[in-house]
């Protein structure tokens, strides 16, 4: 689920010079209002997140028999302190909103950080050392391409059993693919460039030559497609969460919210809409993110 | 043509190897067994419980298991489902016309929208038109569709009531399933009125399902447009006087046609997994429910047929992809 | 492709089979698709639904009641010793037919024993079709029970026991025991297709199948030759609807008549709404916390009884049913025969808990496991919530409970052979016999086998109770019985009884003469639509 699409605009116009690289990315990436916004938008929602027992005026899992159900403020009915309303069983839903941020921007950074690390090292083996091991680890990439990848989610937690930590593996497993090939054709291509030959010539061992000349080259691309990847894993770990195969409750995970939240979809809309937009802004914010960085980064790339 | 077609299908067959593999393997691992799941709180005889076991041989080594299944997968038997007893390609085939009624319709919608977008704000660049549609089309991509279909149903069918509200057409009109497709059978019928209640019953779940792909297309149409259009023939034949028109519709078009149907092929994946929601939350009676609930009833059969199935068709869609491309650019052809 | 021009003949001709719009139509929204068309080896509520809108049985529940009545058995006579029971059959039953099949003759004693063979008997050959699991029956304790089935003429059917049984009646009214045509059975068995009478059935019932599409739509017609007399309505469509929030907006638009299992955050709405009248009943349930008697500190009465104070049941009630529950207090359900009303709950006392722990050697309380099913049953809607309620109360007497939860076929075969210190499960009631429940549950053969009795309670006071109750075919003295067997259950404790669950059923106003049935099954025949 990711668009590989062209340089956009804002990457094309911008202004060009001998500048340093990462003065020249900085340019391009400020000048990019989109990408400033989701920037902008995910440090709020990172801030939100690391403080949310600061910025939450209840506890995410605290009930309140008082307040079962309950409107947000603007609305008649509602209970004075629950900004948003209450959920089912009297649950502050800002502060499970907060939490949630919290929440879901860890899987997010987990997912990444576990498809990205397994991911480069499978690319580089296929790429460096090509043959049979390059096709196996590339028609089993091929395979899980193939299949859809909720699917494959789902399977993968009814086989490791339905919890935030096995959604995030199988969402994990599912995003794998798109790193591996990313990194294996990169080191392909940067494998048959001089400097490398030059490397290896100067008796440089594999081992070397991909840590200091090869990976720093898989850099540019990885960090796009992480960045995307962010957002993917954020909607599929969610998209799990509302099948009932994410997160369980009580944890106030915005997918599993909406889970709970469906039996009250005719009576009290604010359960259902809050978490739905929490997740949308995110997602967004995390592809506008990636979208700049593409562009700014690009120059690089096509190089 | 023949050798490009030859080879790419050979590289097909040991996908689907493995994902024959892959599949029966990862349904295997799952925890819990039907016949235990089925008998709910009663639960089952130990002595009967081993003796369904054996009757349906799940007590064999896996490997045996397995060669069975093949063997079996190569006479087209794809084996029955535990808990009905009807066989996986019965009801796979009586459900599947209803998941592709509802995936064309969507993929028909995010075309008809996403292709003029995108060729718009390629044209018109930088304009507010521009904007408005990458912002709109890169806020339809971070949609969580689930929640989409939930907010559509609130607004159209409950608060303002012009769509119903689930399911693929109104339990009155009884449409006999010549093809499965509800559009076509009920126009067979020569139902009028049946026909109107599946449209209107496909409105929302097409939309929802729709939006994903339609924010990939305008997105793809766009780029591959801005790249054509900044190509030294187009603006030759700007040059030559063609008409505005006539060189974005004919010739830039045509050139930023690969790109937008390699989009299409991917999107089939994307198409499905967002079926699995979208059937979950209309109702709608196709596969992606049906394999959620064979999860649920540890129904292997269901499981391993229906997934290899699936996976097989998209493969198909995607060899077919590749070989249009091989049509569209005969450089493709002789490159590989 | 001719596809044009054949279009306009196909639209004329199908114009013509083409139904009106019959006036009296009833839709009723069920929750999801049956297994298959044969109830012998059905599991799910969902296909017995289906399946007892076609096919009859020996004897039928009255609806709205769990008494037997006569059904394709006219009258019957029962041996002095309870053991040999003569059906006498009713004469001039139609059979539905098909595009496969046109029968030729009534329903005769073939056809029971056909039902009774193709469940019982290895040798059938029908035994294995479809499926051999055929599960009810097996529960039902049928193979053991049943010594012969005899043909004593065409409408004489003779059945010996091995020992006398007082629900056996019941049992045959259950749906598992729908009667198949042997006619059409050995008809497609010549054509090679024997699976075919289980996927587009012919019964005798008041309905005959006319279209089924999985999780879409199940079509039936009113068997006019029906032999209890023609249904009030003329159609009656199933539509399935999973949702329940969705079930319950169609049946607001006027698109359903009945539902089934409303969401109780809808209840409120559905009892506002003018067009819609609640029906509801408590349902023939029962949710539980069992204890495990075997195993300390649960193998001591008093433990057991402290627990059963410490938890504070009408919250938990209030909280995780809504309004779809009541507290319970008898192992068995307030609708059936013989419930002990005089039996009084443990009260929710946290400070006698804690004394009578004290007691027991447990004054700082213990350490134990608090299992909870992983999935939504009829008799709880959320065990996981519940054990959160149950643990915090707990925790206020010092016992600290840690939740436990396994996939769900797991969870019942691990419970059912004890591994548990503390699990909630439950049961809903089969043929509304006091021994479903008290026998099957916590009789002492249960214990042993690893069978339902899942807190392996086996007391002879109690036991002996039960067992003569079985033997027993007077009612009355039954109920006595059972009543003191109820009595002796709150002493012993051997489960915390949480709620039974009520039975709630939106139905549009213009829906005439549905009633509720005990066992949550939905009856059609009977019900006229204004």
């Amino acid at each position: 689920m990711t668009i590989e699409a062209t340089p956009a605009s804002a990457a094309a116009k911008a202004p060009s010079g001998p500048t340093h690289p990462f003065a020249e990315f900085l340019s391009y990436f400020a000048a990019n209002r989109g990408a400033m916004i989701g920037f902008g938008t995910i440090v709020v929602l990172v801030l939100l997140g690391a403080f949310a027992n600061l910025f939450a005026p209840f506890s995410p899992i605290d009930t309140n028999p008082q307040a079962f159900l309950k409107p947000p403020i603007w609305q008649a009915g509602s209970v004075a302190g629950h900004w948003l309303g209450t959920d089912a069983i009297g649950r502050d839903m800002l502060s499970r909103l907060i939490y949630g941020a919290r929440l879901s921007l860890l899987i997010g950074l987990a997912v990444v950080a576990l498809s990205v690390t397994i991911g480069t090292i499978l690319g580089l083996v296929a790429g460096f050392f090509r043959g049979i091991v390059e096709i196996a680890i590339m028609r089993m990439m091929d395979i899980l391409l193939t299949l859809p990848t909720l699917l494959l989610a789902i399977i993968i937690v009814a086989i490791l059993g339905p919890g935030i930590v096995n959604a995030l593996i199988a969402v994990a497993t599912v995003l794998l693919p798109h790193y591996v090939r990313i990194v294996r054709a990169t080191v392909i291509a940067e494998t048959a460039k001089d400097y490398v030959t030059a490397a290896r010539l100067t008796g440089a061992g594999s081992l070397r030559i991909i840590v200091k000349e090869i990976l720093p080259n898989c850099a540019a691309p990885l960090i796009v497609q992480a960045t995307l990847g962010i957002s993917t894993a954020i909607l599929d770990a969610a998209a799990l969460g509302f099948i009932g195969l994410g997160a369980q409750p009580p944890t106030p995970e915005w997918g599993t919210m909406l889970a709970d939240a469906r039996e009250f979809v005719l009576r009290a809309w604010w359960v259902v809409t809050f978490p739905g937009i929490m997740i949308l802004i995110t997602v967004l914010a995390f592809n506008l993110l990636g979208d700049g960085l593409r562009d700014a980064l690009d120059p690089k790339l096509k190089r | 043509m023949l050798r490009f077609l030859l080879t790419r299908v050979s590289l097909v067959i040991p996908t689907f190897i493995g994902i024959t593999l892959l599949v029966f393997v990862l349904v295997r691992l799952i925890p819990g067994d039907p016949i235990e799941t089925m008998a709910g709180e009663r639960g089952i005889d130990p002595a009967e419980h081993a003796r369904l076991v054996h009757e349906y041989g799940f007590d064999r080594p896996v490997i045996v298991q397995y060669g069975l299944y093949i063997s079996r997968l190569v006479q087209g038997d794809l084996g029955r489902s535990i808990v009905t007893h009807k066989s996986v390609i019965e009801e796979f085939s009586s459900l599947f016309p209803a998941t592709v009624e509802l995936s064309l319709c969507a993929l028909a919608f995010a075309l008809l929208l996403g292709i003029p977008a995108g060729i718009i704000a390629a044209v018109r660049r930088n304009s507010i038109f521009d904007q408005g549609i990458m912002g709109l089309s890169l806020t339809g991509y971070s949609m969580p569709i689930f929640w989409w279909g939930l907010l559509l149903i609130l607004l159209f069918s409950v608060q303002l009531g012009w769509t119903p509200v689930s399911g693929r057409i109104a339990v009155l009109y009884f449409v006999e399933a010549k093809t499965g497709f509800l559009l076509i059978d009920t126009l067979l019928a020569g139902d009028i009125d049946a026909f109107w209640s599946a449209v209107s019953h496909l409105i929302l779940p097409a939309i929802v399902l729709g939006t994903v792909p339609l924010a990939v297309i305008a997105r793809m149409t766009r780029s591959a447009m801005l790249e054509v259009l900044g190509e030294d023939y187009i603006r030759t034949a700007r040059a030559k006087g063609l008409s505005s028109f006539r060189v974005v519709a004919v010739h830039a078009f045509r050139n930023a046609l690969i790109p937008i149907v390699t989009v299409i092929g991917l999107q089939v994946g994307v198409l499905f997994t967002g079926a699995i929601l979208t059937e979950t939350i209309f109702s709608w009676p196709g596969v992606g429910k049906w394999l959620i609930d064979g999860i649920a009833r540890r129904d292997y059969p269901v499981l391993q047929g229906g997934t290899l199935l699936i996976g097989t068709i998209i493969m198909a869609i995607n060899l077919i992809v590749d070989m249009t491309y091989g049509l569209i650019n005969p450089r493709i052809r002789h490159q590989r | 492709m001719s596809y044009n021009r054949t279009l306009p003949a196909l639209a004329i001709v199908a114009a013509l089979f083409a139904t009106p719009v019959s006036a009296k139509t009833l839709v009723f929204c069920s929750e999801g698709s049956p297994e298959n068309f044969y109830p012998g080896i059905n599991t799910t509520g969902t296909s017995f639904d289906v399946n007892s809108q076609i096919y009859s049985r020996i004897v039928d529940f009255e609806r709205g009641t769990t008494n037997v009545i006569p059904g394709l058995a006219e009258k019957w006579d029962i041996s002095a010793d309870g053991t040999v029971y003569t059906f006498h059959l009713r004469k001039g039953v139609k059979w539905h037919s098909n595009a496969n099949f046109k029968p030729t003759r009534d329903m005769n004693a073939d056809d029971i024993l056909f039902m009774f063979e193709r469940q019982w008997k290895e040798s059938n050959p029908y035994f294995k079709v479809t499926s051999s699991n055929h599960s009810y029956f097996n529960d039902m304790g049928m193979p053991k029970l049943l010594k012969s089935v005899e043909k004593v003429d065409d409408y004489t059917v003779k059945v010996t026991l091995n020992a006398p049984e007082a629900p056996f009646l019941s049992d045959l009214a259950m749906e598992y025991a729908g009667v198949q045509s042997k006619e059409y059975a050995d008809a497609m068995l010549k054509a090679g297709t024997p699976e075919k009478i289980d996927q587009e059935p012919i019964g005798s019932g008041p309905f005959y199948l006319v279209q089924y599409q999985k999780d879409a739509i199940i079509r039936y017609k009113t068997f006019p030759q029906f032999w209890g007399g023609k249904a009030a309505i003329d159609d009656l469509i199933f539509s399935i609807t999973p949702d329940a929030s969705v079930r319950w907006a169609k049946v607001q638009k006027g698109e359903c008549h009945v539902m089934p299992y409303p969401n109780p955050a809808d209840l409120d709405a559905m009892r506002k709404d003018p067009n819609v009248t609640v029906l509801e009943q408590p349902g023939l349930n029962i949710g539980y916390l069992a204890y495990n008697t075997t195993k300390k500190p649960f193998d001591d009465v008093r433990v057991r009884k402290a627990v059963n104070m410490a938890m504070n049941k009408k919250a938990i009630v209030d909280a995780v049913f809504l309004s779809s529950g009541v507290p319970a207090t008898n192992p068995i359900p307030p609708t059936m025969w013989s419930y002990n009303k005089s039996v009084k709950d443990d009260p929710y006392d946290p400070a006698a808990a804690k004394k009578l722990l004290a007691e027991a050697g447990y004054p700082n309380g213990f350490e134990t496991d608090l299992w909870a099913m992983p999935v939504q049953r009829p008799y709880n809607p959320n065990a996981k919530r519940i054990a959160e309620l149950m643990q915090a109360d707990l925790a206020k007497v010092g016992i600290q409970a840690k939740i436990v939860s396994y996939e769900w076929g797991e969870y019942r075969k691990r419970a059912q052979a004890g591994e548990h210190q503390m699990a909630q499960l439950g049961w809903t009631g089969d043929n509304g016999d006091p021994d479903n429940f008290l026998n099957t549950l916590l009789g002492c053969a249960s214990a042993k086998s690893n069978g339902s009795n899942i807190a392996k309670f086996c007391y002879q006071p109690f036991e002996d109770l039960v067992q003569k109750a079985k033997t027993t075919s007077d009612q009355a003295e039954r109920t006595k019985l059972y009543e003191q067997a109820q009595v002796i259950f709150k002493e012993q404790a051997p489960w915390f009884t949480i709620a039974h669950s009520v039975q709630l059923k939106p139905v549009r106003k213009e829906v005439v003469g549905f009633k509720l049935s005990p066992f949550g099954r939905h009856t059609f025949y009977g019900v006229d639509i204004k």
